[in-house]
């Protein structure tokens, strides 16, 4: 078919000369449109092109307004105005008038009204609103095609806020007889879904219904709404694979109508989607993989013929295959597919071959290696999009000892690169490999100096941010140390001495900074030689002003004897009058600093410490002028974002009865002077109450990262890691015996022996044994594989598997059963870092886990320790994992006498005692470090306790516990930091949240460093998540207080929620309810209305009133911090579901 | 989820755009400028899927015009690719033949036919004669209107 397309379309040049010959311009072509477009193509220039649109939307504009035009040409004349928005130019004129072409039109020309307001409008215009009644009134219309009509604009776009409006009529809907009606009602309920997925929370069971529709259609419209869910929540829909399973074996065994088929394949689409659904489900899940593996090896066998769509569909059931519980018989087809894939003649399928490599290789090496020829010819490949998949691929395999081949192909790819996207990424991920497995200096200093070249001003700023952080703080040895900065120095004053104008600015900056700092370690060099260098760079033209004080700043670092300051005094004299004044203070103080040698020595001392430098971040000592200046009358400070809320709430309609709106700005001031627990504050009392700490609803901590502080009184301060560790997980280093590189080999023997090779063909094998050295391959093709164990020289701390790297790691693990010996011993590392955590955890189901997690809620109201799904992952048992590490290896790390929560709970701080806490969940643990934390309730706090349990036979010193939430406001209660623990014992930090930020679950992520007697300091990561009802408490107004108090807040949301109503007061009973689960207070009961009070810790008030009404519970909610009322009426909605 | 949809010429003329999730002005006018420049510089004959961003980009030409599809970055390329090509026979049905004239001169007709073959990002029906019928429903619905308008009034 597709070549019947193209031929009719290369015949079109001579169409555009007669085009009065083809059938379908024959319509138009003597319409305005046609007029409009043939006139257009005629032109020559833009020029003329502009002029002649701009003609055009005048004479649009001026038909839309008349009030003589007709519908009918209203729909012609929205059409040229989509034409014209199609080429670029605005028409932003006629978005009313599509809306009313909609809303007045006939079907015809509504159905080019909603066309036209669903390419102009996006989802958050506000003229959509206006669509709202047109939508309202078509979807009750008795035509089937208006109805269509409004179902497609609602799931194209809808306001998000006024879904409710409409969501009845489109339930409705799926119980329409047709069903084309009922698959687009499902579709837009889906849109709903995506875009706020708590108003359709209630119609769950629809969907269900919609499932099991019999149409197919409707069903596989069902699919993207459950896919979506699945993926949220895998382990509420497990009830759901077999179900799943039927439906595709019924698809795939041609079960469906014939209108499903494309080209002869029983609807692809739907197979793709149930793969994918099937994948969802049966990862890190045995049960449920057993139940999906016969479907997936019908689905192999089927896909068969020799066409694009099978080829989809078999990679996906590849991807599901490696997805799901490993079965050896289906990753050896799997295997197989992939093998074909990479050495199809066809490049998609060799891309996908590639990707899906990529995919596999951390689970299966081996694959890899049966491939390394093909990879090595993709290394090649005229396609760039081939090449830089291969890079990809390669990446996933680096080790110490292929490093610098595999780097050199990156940068030898970065240099044709043009993309600026794939730059970026690839800069990092060079920056990455060098810091984790440099070899010897040289290569690093001259790796990164490439990157830095090459990343130039676009590369993510935390690459020379950590390059320098690595050079000041060093590693190992001094000596070390001192060789590689010299070695830095050396290489750039030489290239300082070339021609540093092509160098980019950031590289500049890392090259000024270094020569500031470390220059004098070269003692042949003399500052003035490099004072004179930096000198240079400040005349270049093309030198930015920030890297200009980068380059004064180093200066003032070097100024010394008699050569250097008269140098120094040349610039000064040409900045210190500089426009910029970030230019002019630095001149000033390189000035000053070189002047005054005994100051200098005093502000930038040599070798100083890495100390942390101790900032009077809350300016306490301006406490003085301000509380005088206040005294004197002036207004309190207010931050930016304050003054413009104010303005805007000042300049919004108020929909209060006039008499009210003074308390409101009143109370919100109130209230925000009473919110403001600080860090800082608290370290210095004095500030405590200053007004410009007490910003309203926002954190309290001054905004330091908005700021570039790169420069501090003792030099370069070091820029804090970013806490979120890269996605991806590591390739273990390896390090391995002889003899399992023996084994390793011992399995590949179908690989056949090498036979000697012309040429080019030995060089490509030689660049195989090279990139492929870490990997176990042939001794034969081994030519530079010592495989002696080399350690990572840069790593700084160990990256331990963060909880959101668990679950990968666990694939692995998981797979690790089914893998060659080597695999498995690669892998351990990784695995032993999880099998502390879960091993000792027997639990059978999740069922009985999640049961487990919610029944003390259910047993004392008081106390919530509903886990996440987060938590249940974490804790949920696997018995794959420690068959894996026992299979692996003999003497694994595991204790025998790790401490049980129980044994944790005894540890918990007394005063703890009579309040209930959550569950003891484990965070993280290694194989000396075992972390666990719960959170506590307290009457008007919460308190995170961290259990560290150190596993190992030693102590363990200088434990750093680093706290970090977007959400919360996290504080150390100050007696309870811990420095070591001792062996086999515990030790327990202490911290108190706060909300800064409302979301429906928060979220805290740590790292704690720690270092034994000897030996190098270590870190793990983890992350810990609680629901925002934990920060819930009852409020205890009376309704008088009340009634005042709702007035006040002005963030609101209204919802419908499902009434308890198996008792006989169901209102009453539903408040309890709500009551008991989120600690809510019920101020009183009025006939068919309640009204509740509770309060978000450290006193942020929400109300709530309820009303019977029609069988359900209209619920609204108000309270003066954003976002809360959205998130506990996300929690009311759940805690009534679970009922 | 299909992010967008763009058709453009050899020339780099844009012929239809459709976006799945909102965007604003400024940055669609960068997607379609980064687009139309990335895979007009693509020779014959190579690889289909492109990397934007994070985003997947697959193209096809089909003659005189490239139909460029943006998927997520795990979905299924192969699959976004027979979008395309189901796109285009849905339109080589409907017109008949379809040339790229046909879509300049009507292309609010290559809207609708795409309104019924996606929704919101999504395959909503992939069955050839279903999308006829709905588009040819609405069709037969607007033919009788314009008999009946264009009768004498008197």
């Amino acid at each position: 078919m597709s070549d019947v397309v193209e031929k009719t379309l290369t015949a079109l040049p001579s169409l555009l000369s007669f085009d009065s010959q083809s059938g379908a311009t024959k319509l138009s072509s003597t319409s305005k449109l046609g007029n409009l477009i043939r006139g257009i193509t005629e032109l020559t220039s833009k020029h003329e092109e502009e002029k002649l649109i701009q003609r055009e939307l005048v004479s649009i504009k001026e038909q839309v307004s008349s009030p003589n035009t007709s519908m009918r040409q209203m729909k012609e004349l929205m059409v040229r105005a989509i034409y014209c928005e199609m080429l670029g130019y605005e028409a932003s004129f006629s978005y009313i008038h599509a809306i009313k072409l909609a809303q007045q039109g006939t079907a015809l020309e509504k159905r080019v009204g909603y066309l036209a307001v669903s390419l102009f409008l996006n989802e958050s215009h506000e003229l959509l609103l206006l669509l709202v009644n047109t939508v309202l009134k078509d979807l009750q219309s008795t035509n089937l095609i208006e109805v269509c009509m409004a179902l497609t604009v609602v799931s194209q776009m809808f306001p998000k806020d006024m879904i409710p409006a409409i969501l009845p009529l489109v339930e409705e809907k799926l119980n329409h007889p047709k069903e084309i009606i009922r698959r687009k009602a499902v579709l837009a309920l889906y849109k709903f879904y995506l875009i706020a997925p708590n108003q359709v929370q209630h119609i769950h069971n629809k969907f269900r219904k919609a499932l099991c529709d019999k149409d197919p259609g409707v069903m596989a419209a069902s699919l993207h709404i459950y896919s979506q869910m699945i993926q949220e929540n895998p382990e509420g829909y497990k009830d759901l694979t077999a179900s799943f399973v039927t439906i595709l074996k019924q698809v795939v065994g041609g079960k469906l109508p014939m209108d499903f088929n494309y080209h002869s394949v029983p609807a692809p689409w739907l197979q793709i989607q149930l793969l994918r659904i099937l994948a969802f489900l049966g990862k890190n899940d045995q049960s449920s993989s057993e139940i999906i593996y016969e479907v997936l090896d019908e689905s192999l066998r089927r896909a068969e013929i020799n066409h694009n769509i099978t080829y989809a569909i078999l990679y996906e059931c590849v991807k599901c295959i490696y997805t799901i519980h490993p079965k050896s018989e289906l990753l050896e087809k799997a295997a197989k597919c992939i093998g074909n894939f990479v050495l199809s003649p066809k490049i998609n399928l060799k891309y996908l071959g590639l990707k899906a490599l990529t995919y596999v290789v951390q689970q299966d090496p081996k694959l890899a290696l049966q491939h390394q020829m093909t990879i090595i010819e993709c290394l090649d490949h005229p396609d760039l999009i081939i090449k830089r998949e291969t890079l990809e691929l390669l990446f996933r395999i680096t080790n110490a000892q292929n490093v610098t081949v595999i780097v050199e192909k990156m940068l030898e790819f970065l240099r044709v690169n043009k993309d600026d996207y794939t730059t970026i990424d690839l800069v990092g991920k060079v920056a990455e490999l060098a810091e984790k497995y440099a070899p010897d200096n040289e290569w690093f200093i001259e790796t990164m100096s490439t990157v830095f070249s090459v990343g130039g001003d676009m590369m993510q700023p935390d690459i020379p941010n950590s390059f320098l952080k690595l050079l000041s703080e060093g590693f190992d040895s001094v000596e070390e140390d001192r060789k590689l900065r010299l070695f830095a120095v050396d290489s750039y004053v030489s290239l300082l001495q070339g021609e540093p104008g092509k160098l980019p600015q950031r590289f500049l900056q890392v090259i000024s900074w270094v020569l500031g700092e470390y220059s004098s370690l070269r003692e042949e060099l003399e500052a003035a030689t490099v004072l004179r260098l930096l000198a240079k760079l400040l005349d270049m033209k093309s030198t930015s002003s920030e890297t200009k004080s980068w380059v004064l700043m180093a200066m003032t670092k070097l100024c010394e004897g008699g050569a250097g300051v008269s140098v120094a005094q040349e610039v000064c004299e040409t900045y210190s009058s500089s426009l910029d004044t970030v230019l002019r203070q630095r001149a000033q103080e390189l000035q000053h600093l070189s002047q005054d040698c005994e100051l200098r020595a005093r502000v930038l001392p040599r070798d100083a410490g890495l100390e942390p430098l101790e900032v009077d971040s809350s300016l306490s000592f301006l406490d003085g002028f301000v509380s005088e200046a206040l005294a004197a009358g002036a207004a309190p400070y207010k931050p930016p974002h304050q003054r413009q809320e104010e303005l805007a709430q000042s300049k919004a309609l108020s929909l209060e009865p006039y008499g009210l709106s003074l308390p409101i700005s009143m109370s919100s001031c109130s209230i925000a002077d009473r919110q403001s627990p600080t860090l800082l504050s608290v370290s210095s009392g004095l500030s405590g109450d200053s007004p410009d700490l007490s910003h309203k609803g926002g954190s309290t901590t001054l905004k330091l990262d908005g700021v570039k502080r790169v420069w501090g009184r003792e030099g370069y301060l070091s820029q804090r890691e970013p806490v979120e560790e890269s996605a991806q997980v590591e390739v273990p280093s390896p390090l391995r015996s002889p003899s399992q590189q023996g084994e390793a080999d011992s399995s590949h023997s179908q690989t056949p022996a090498p036979i000697p090779t012309p040429q080019p063909e030995q060089e490509k094998q030689q660049l195989a044994s090279s990139l492929f050295v870490g990997l176990g391959s042939q001794s034969s093709v081994c030519l530079m594989g010592k495989s002696e164990p080399t350690t990572q020289r840069f790593r700084r701390e160990a990256k331990g598997p963060s909880s959101s790297s668990a679950s990968a790691a666990s694939e692995q693990i998981s797979n690790s059963l089914v893998s060659t010996p080597s695999t498995a011993n690669n892998l351990l590392c990784n695995n032993l870092l999880d099998s502390n955590v879960t091993s000792e955890l027997t639990v059978s189901s999740l069922e009985q886990t999640s049961q487990l997690s919610q029944s003390p809620a259910a047993a004392n109201g008081t106390c919530d320790v509903e886990l996440t799904d987060g938590d249940m992952k974490e804790s949920s048992p696997s018995l794959v994992r420690d068959n894996g590490v026992v299979a692996a290896d003999p003497a694994p790390h595991e204790d025998p006498d790790r401490p049980e929560d129980l044994c944790l709970n005894t540890h918990l701080p007394a005063e703890f005692s009579g309040l209930c806490h959550s569950e003891i969940t484990p965070l993280c643990s290694n194989q000396s470090l075992d972390l666990s934390a719960c959170h506590v309730q307290k009457e008007d706090s919460l308190a995170l306790v961290v259990f560290i349990y150190n596993s190992s036979d030693s102590d363990i010193q200088q434990i750093l516990l680093e706290l970090d939430s977007d959400e919360l406001e996290v504080s150390c209660v100050c007696d309870s930091a811990v420095q070591e623990a001792r062996s086999h014992s515990v030790a327990v930090c202490q911290y108190s949240l706060t909300v800064k930020r409302p979301s429906v679950h928060v979220e805290v992520v740590g790292m704690v460093s720690y270092q034994f007697p000897v030996g190098t300091p270590q870190s793990l990561q983890f992350s810990y998540k609680l629901p925002l009802t934990s920060f819930i408490r009852p409020l205890t107004v009376s309704t008088e207080e009340y009634g005042t108090m709702w007035l006040d807040f002005s963030h609101d949301t209204k919802q419908k929620l499902t009434l308890i109503s198996d008792g006989q007061e169901p209102l009453a009973d539903t408040l309890n309810v709500l009551k008991k689960k989120l600690k809510l207070h019920v101020v009183e009961i009025i006939g068919m209305e309640g009204i509740i009070a509770c309060r978000l810790l450290q006193d942020q008030p929400c109300l709530m009133h309820c009303r019977l009404h029609a069988g359900t519970l209209s619920v609204w909610l108000r309270s003066p911090v954003p976002d809360l009322p959205d998130c506990l009426m996300y929690h009311c909605q759940r805690a009534l579901q679970e009922h | 989820m299909i992010r967008y949809l763009l058709l453009f010429s050899r020339q780099g003329k844009l012929r239809l755009q459709k976006w799945f999730t909102p965007i604003s002005e400024r940055e669609k006018k960068k997607i379609i400028r980064d687009m139309t420049t990335m895979v007009l510089a693509r020779p014959p004959r190579s690889c289909n899927f492109l990397h934007w961003k994070d985003l997947k980009v697959i193209y096809k030409r089909y003659a005189s015009l490239y139909f460029c599809l943006a998927i997520d970055n795990h979905e299924n390329e192969l699959i976004a690719l027979e979008v395309i090509h189901r796109y285009v026979e849905l339109l080589d049905k409907y017109f008949g033949n379809v040339c790229e004239l046909d879509i300049i001169f009507n292309f609010e007709k290559a809207y609708f036919i795409l309104d019924e073959f996606l929704i919101g990002g999504e395959i909503q029906e992939t069955s050839k004669q279903m999308v006829n019928r709905a588009i040819e429903a609405s069709d037969m619905l607007q033919e009788t209107m314009e008999e009946y308008m264009s009768k004498p009034a008197f």
